[in-house]
């Protein structure tokens, strides 16, 4: 019994667990999938969806402006024109008299289009558009004021629905969005090809060529990891900028083809794993070592170099403090950096477009993931366990 | 050195070239110049000027300084011990036979696989003081949320909650690590009578030691030079400073107040404390750490 208490405990820790973890992806997918309204209420809607009344014609949508509390009197501004619903308070000369956004009091001069008079069963109202034309990119409404009315909520219908139409928007209000992908891309193609090459070649000659010194070497190139970046960040940047490549993308994959020492130290212990008469045999053969190298020893550690090319993607995908430092031109920026500046200028409102578009920077690498949830695996295994 | 060894000296430089041009233009070269920038004021555009010790005497003046480098201990002294403590408990809690653990597993993963920037972009939204999911949820018990972002005391704890969300590579790590750990001790100890706790403080956590040290070391190294979070979340440090974290006000200083030479010596610290304390875990756990084979 008490064994059986146990199991459903660990159960019980494990799905909750893994739910709170999962919750601000689902969230951020949810949000990504709202129009800008549903992103704004209280209580959350975790599915977005589309409101419709029952009208002589069959099923009409309704947009949604906002709840309010009746009695209230829906206006139009003079100035922007734009509508708006204030808690009803005539003064006696018939203006109206409200309070704005800010909490100041004000006096203005308006046209009163609708009143909305309190009624006992059903003080809360929606406002309400029917039969308006689609939003524009900026996901704001433009209509008519004889479009607007007032649609008791009680009356209203609601249907789930996707707003997939989020992406397209988010990636034409972020503008360059095709060449921050092209951007990352060229850099997680060149700076793979650089690693792998790299750090394969380094790692056999400190793995299956006995030159004299090489343990001596291969410490110092251990000794390297512990250099943060902000200690050489400053040279670096100056020597990039002597070369004139700030403002390009060369500082970002230039560096790659120059072996790391963390994976050449990955690489170097999955080489020394391979016998050593398999070389001998070659050698004997007549092969040349850069040709043992090539032929024998790479295609052995295919999952080894599988690791490091992925980790590499993932490294140059996510980078956000190189982009940051070299890239000076919008057009030139990665996805990560283009992420953050489309936040910088758009954010605080709308989130819809924000998690769109982290959506689609998050979702090729949980693809990617999937695909080789095995080599991801092994390989995080094998770096943590080498302590 | 005969003609043999001598071959293969060259042999073996040749394969490692691409690791020593690296080594030699991306370390050694900075390395050197970086101490160099630091005893000099230097703005990147003209030549740096030698003014001696003169950023590192500013440093000890410089109030906000002061205040980067508390909210960078601050952040460093909860995340870490809290990520080891989750990581260890849902690995510990994985190596259970359970039905659907590489699905489970794969929950836990997921999140430490977002890109930085878009970590950042999902929790200012959950954080949002006004329709922010985290207060919404904590009013289900009854809680009234604060202003996570806009809280100078709430700053700090929310960038370790959203490094929390991303243990799941440690969990991973640790549970490989566990499932090395030999049965027959487990095996032993249940016949001895021995309670879940008592395997889990007397077997599990010392048989992998290493492993914990190891992701001690790597976290002290990550959590001092923590950026793109406090970076995007808070650009310049957010309210009253509280979220300027030691390499977001060394950025600053030599990206946005074109100041390298301070920048230089304030990254010149930073190693001596990274230096400092990986000695400090070093020798305070090695009684502690246990390797097979000693």
């Amino acid at each position: 019994m008490k064994h059986f208490l146990g199991r459903i405990a660990i159960y019980l820790l494990l799905i909750g667990g893994s739910a709170i973890f999962l919750v601000p992806l689902l969230w951020m997918l949810s949000t990504a999938l709202k129009p800008i309204d549903q992103t704004m209420s209280m209580p959350p809607t975790w599915l977005p969806y589309r409101l419709y009344q029952q009208q002589a014609g069959g099923l009409v949508e309704v947009k949604s402006l906002e709840a309010i509390e009746s009695p209230s009197a829906l206006i139009q501004l003079p100035d922007a024109g734009a509508l708006t619903v204030i808690p009803l308070q005539r003064m006696q000369d018939g203006q109206l008299k409200s309070t704005d956004a800010l909490g100041a009091e004000i006096l203005v001069p308006v046209k009163i289009i609708k009143e909305i008079p309190a009624t006992r069963e059903n003080p809360w109202s929606r406002i309400a558009v029917v039969d308006v034309a689609a939003d524009d990119h900026e996901g704001e409404t433009h209509v008519a004021a004889k479009d607007w009315d007032v649609v008791p909520a009680s009356t209203l219908i609601h249907k789930t629905s996707f707003r997939w139409d989020n992406f397209t928007k988010a990636v034409k209000a972020m503008k360059y969005f095709p060449m921050y992908l092209k951007n990352t891309l060229i850099l997680c193609f060149l700076t793979i090809i650089g690693t792998v090459s790299s750090s394969a070649l380094a790692a056999y000659g400190f793995a299956r060529i006995p030159w004299r010194g090489r343990n001596k070497v291969f410490v110092i190139a251990l000794a390297t990891m512990m250099v943060p970046f902000p200690v050489v960040m400053v040279p670096i940047y100056s020597l990039f900028r002597t070369l004139g490549w700030i403002g390009t993308l060369k500082p970002l994959w230039v560096g790659s083809f120059c072996a790391a020492a963390f994976n050449v130290f990955l690489l170097r212990q999955f080489f020394m794993t391979i016998p050593k008469d398999l070389s001998d045999a070659a050698r004997i053969d007549g092969c040349g070592e850069f040709r043992i190298f090539l032929q024998i020893i790479l295609p052995l550690c295919k999952p080894a170099l599988m690791v490091i090319g992925l980790f590499q993607f993932m490294a140059s995908w996510n980078d956000f403090l190189g982009p940051l430092i070299y890239l000076t031109n919008q057009k030139d920026f990665t996805l990560a950096l283009g992420l953050q500046f489309f936040q910088s200028q758009h954010g605080g409102t709308e989130w819809h477009y924000l998690m769109a578009a982290s959506t689609l920077v998050v979702l090729p690498v949980i693809v990617l993931f999937f695909f080789t949830q095995k080599t991801f695996i092994e390989g995080i295994s094998m770096t943590g366990i080498k302590g | 050195m005969t003609r043999g060894e001598r071959k293969t000296l060259w042999l073996g430089l040749a394969f490692i070239s691409p690791w020593i041009i690296g080594f030699l233009v991306f370390t050694l070269y900075p390395l050197a110049a970086s101490i160099y920038y630091s005893f000099c004021d230097y703005d990147v555009i003209s030549k740096p000027v030698w003014i001696g010790a003169l950023n590192y005497k500013d440093m000890v003046t410089d109030s906000v300084f002061w205040k980067s480098l508390g909210n960078t201990f601050y952040f460093a002294a909860l995340s870490l011990p809290l990520s080891l403590i989750v990581a260890l408990l849902i690995a510990v809690l994985l190596n259970n036979p359970v039905v659907g653990r590489p699905a489970f597993r794969t929950f836990f993963f997921l999140p430490s696989l977002v890109p930085q920037v878009a970590i950042a972009m999902i929790w200012l939204w959950i954080f949002n003081g006004k329709f922010g999911l985290l207060n919404y949820a904590l009013k289900w018990f009854g809680l009234d949320g604060p202003n996570w972002l806009a809280d100078e005391n709430w700053t700090k704890p929310s960038l370790v909650l959203t490094s929390l969300w991303g243990v799941g590579g440690s969990v991973v790590i640790y549970l490989a690590a566990l499932q090395d750990v030999s049965r027959e001790l487990y095996e032993s100890a249940e016949i001895d009578g021995a309670s879940a706790f008592t395997k889990l403080w007397h077997i599990t956590i010392p048989m992998i030691s290493p492993v914990i040290y190891f992701n001690l070391i790597m976290g002290i190294i990550g959590a001092l030079q923590v950026f793109s979070g406090p970076y995007i979340m808070f650009g310049g440090g957010g309210p009253n400073r509280s979220a300027l974290f030691y390499a977001v006000y060394l950025y600053e200083n030599a990206f946005s107040y074109f100041q390298m030479g301070y920048a230089c010596a304030m990254a010149w610290v930073l190693f001596l404390i990274i230096l400092f304390l990986t000695w400090a875990a070093t020798s305070s756990t090695r009684k502690h750490v246990y390797y097979a084979g000693e």
